[in-house]
């Protein structure tokens, strides 16, 4: 058998995804029951949900904001007049027998999406975003599924991929792209663990260098940044190894089971649907108007990946620290405050004291951005003191610990600390000075070459200062003092 | 003089959950047929100008609000479930993921 690596230099993954995101309303897509997660089962339903007879579908305004934020922000063209469509299928969590969808006319084609991968931007082409409703959730027990329907009629975007993602490191961070836009917009919370954001992976081999695509496969039920990668890692193999024994790959949809880290088979291509998809008669087209549009465009917000870019081109922050800061638009929104508020250009040194100081205190008492007990401007005004030599950096740590507990101003607790950096070199001297005349025989090892020993003359003068000399000043002195 | 075979008629039962007897697939041959036929007929008109219609009367979608009304109470919801498990439908086994 050949090995996988020996595989894949002959062959390349193609990958195309499919991904459902709730987007976050008070009431359902196309009635006005609660969308709330948790609530007693069958407890959010009305007669549309139940899918009664006569009972008509009334569009919710916000669904349609939210679609198109997305829209704008993968750059979609949005078409002014979209459709919903009828697509049918028998199962237990759709009472109606069929889904409300949006089929040939959608709402956004033709997008991109970019990526943050391996600290370069990569887009990644949008076929289409389109509108839906959720289904029910059926649970299955033994001989017999639970259906709950409070699920039913959740909005959904569903954002399809052009088949052009090579990896499986690219499909997960699309995926996590995804994540952080639609939360970044505010249109969706996008928790994973409620299936908020749920993911269909088409994923097929063929010889590189060729330009038709293999045979594909659907994994269903991916629903987790970790899983993305392993199901399609495992059918990547599963089908190059099929075809190395001289197999051919079906036409099939799989379900990945994460327990067991593996697919199984859930429909061939014979039984593959027929949705006998329609036009809803219920339901006109879906208008869009200038207003709303002005409304989504005024109201957009700067998007992760352009300050990505601005951070590094315009404020000297590096590609892992921009990458960590657009992580999340609070922490983006909290570095932008604390840059304005500074005098100069102090973009790269606030990341640091951020993305160190900040988020180690966050980290340690289990909270996020939103909850910092520092607002952005103390944080510049402590780099400040920092940078201008006022106090060492090691005592801005301690001042940013004090600050943070106690919410004083980090100038009053220098002043009151008594804590200045010391750069009058006169003084500085008079202490290196004494310091390698008390310490002969070590000033002589260094001497004689022992480089390990000038950390601790540094460290004297520092205990001598507690901590207050300026280590630039004092390291020039030192060499100075010591002759080398 | 069915346009339908009994394979076609089979399967179009079976999306609609249909159960047919064996002479019933026949009479539907026939009966799908004609129906089948007559809109060969419409389909046979010109329409390469025509904007396709979807819908009878001119008129956008009507937006809602959104706001949040009272929901079903459980046992009025679920008043026409033939079994049910606390507030929770019961159906037959189902394959886990299903459709989508």
């Amino acid at each position: 058998m050949t090995e996988l690596a020996q595989l894949l230099e002959d062959y390349e993954p193609v990958i195309g995804l499919e991904v459902h995101v709730q987007l976050a309303t008070r009431s359902k897509i196309f009635s006005s029951s609660a969308t709330a997660f948790g609530a007693p089962p069958n407890s959010l339903t009305d007669p549309v949900v139940m899918g009664m007879p006569g009972a008509l579908p009334v569009f919710n305004r916000t669904v349609l904001e939210h679609a198109l934020k997305l829209g704008v922000a993968t750059s979609s063209q949005i078409r002014a007049k979209s459709r919903f469509a009828r697509k049918h299928y028998f199962y237990p969590d759709l009472p109606k027998g069929y889904q409300i969808s949006q089929f040939d006319e959608p709402l956004c084609e033709n997008g991109h999406l970019d990526l943050i991968l391996n600290g370069a931007v990569k887009r990644v082409k949008l076929q289409r975003i389109h509108l839906e409703e959720d289904a029910g959730k059926n649970t299955h027990v033994g001989a017999v599924s639970h259906v709950d329907l409070n699920r039913a009629g959740i909005p959904l975007v569903e954002v399809v991929t052009a088949p052009e993602i090579t990896s499986s490191e690219e499909a997960a961070e699309f995926m996590r792209s995804l994540h952080r836009l639609v939360r970044w917009l505010e249109i969706s919370e996008a928790d994973m663990e409620k299936g908020q954001l749920r993911c269909d992976a088409n994923v097929s081999v063929r010889l590189r260098g060729e330009d038709r695509l293999g045979t594909r496969t659907e994994l269903k039920n991916i629903n987790s940044f970790k899983f993305v990668q392993n199901a399609i890692d495992h059918e990547i193999a599963r089908q190059l190894r099929l075809i190395d024994s001289g197999g051919r790959v079906e036409r099939e949809t799989r379900l990945w089971d994460a327990v067991a880290g593996q697919s199984a088979s859930m429909r061939s291509k014979e039984e593959v649907n027929d949705y006998r998809y329609f036009p809803d008669p219920d339901l006109p087209p879906l208008v869009v108007d200038g207003a709303t549009m002005a409304t989504v465009l005024r109201t957009l917000p700067e998007l992760p990946v352009p300050r990505f870019e601005r951070y590094q081109k315009l404020l000297g922050v590096s590609a892992d620290d921009a990458r960590t800061l657009v992580g999340d638009r609070a922490l983006a929104d909290y570095f932008d405050a604390a840059v304005k508020a500074h005098p100069g250009e102090g973009g790269r040194t606030i990341a640091n004291w951020m993305l160190t100081e900040l988020l180690g205190a966050l980290n340690a008492a289990n909270q996020d951005i939103s909850q910092s007990a520092m607002p952005p401007e103390r944080l510049a005004a402590l780099v400040v003191l920092v940078e201008t030599g006022v106090i060492s950096g090691k005592i801005g740590k301690e001042i940013f610990e004090e600050s943070y507990r106690t919410g004083e101003e980090p100038a009053a607790i220098v002043e009151r600390r008594g804590v200045q950096q010391i750069s009058d070199e006169a003084m500085l001297w008079s202490i290196v000075d004494r310091i390698v005349g008390a310490n002969p025989r070590q000033a002589q090892e260094f001497q004689s070459g022992k480089d390990g020993l000038f950390g601790f003359f540094v460290g004297q003068v520092m205990k001598e200062t507690q901590g207050r000399a300026n280590p630039v000043i004092t390291t020039d002195l030192l060499h100075k003092r010591l002759g080398r | 003089m069915p346009t339908l075979t009994r394979k076609e008629v089979e399967e179009i039962a079976l999306l609609a959950r249909l159960h047919l007897e064996s002479e019933e697939v026949e009479a539907m041959q026939g009966e799908l047929g004609a129906i089948l036929e007559h809109f060969s007929g419409i389909a046979s008109v010109d329409t390469t100008d025509v904007v396709p219609m979807t819908h009878a009367v001119p008129m956008d979608l009507p937006l809602r609000n959104d706001v949040v009304l009272p929901s079903l109470p459980t046992d009025e919801a679920l008043r026409g479930t033939p079994k049910r498990d606390g507030d929770l439908i019961v159906v037959p086994a189902i394959l886990p993921g299903g459709p989508e």
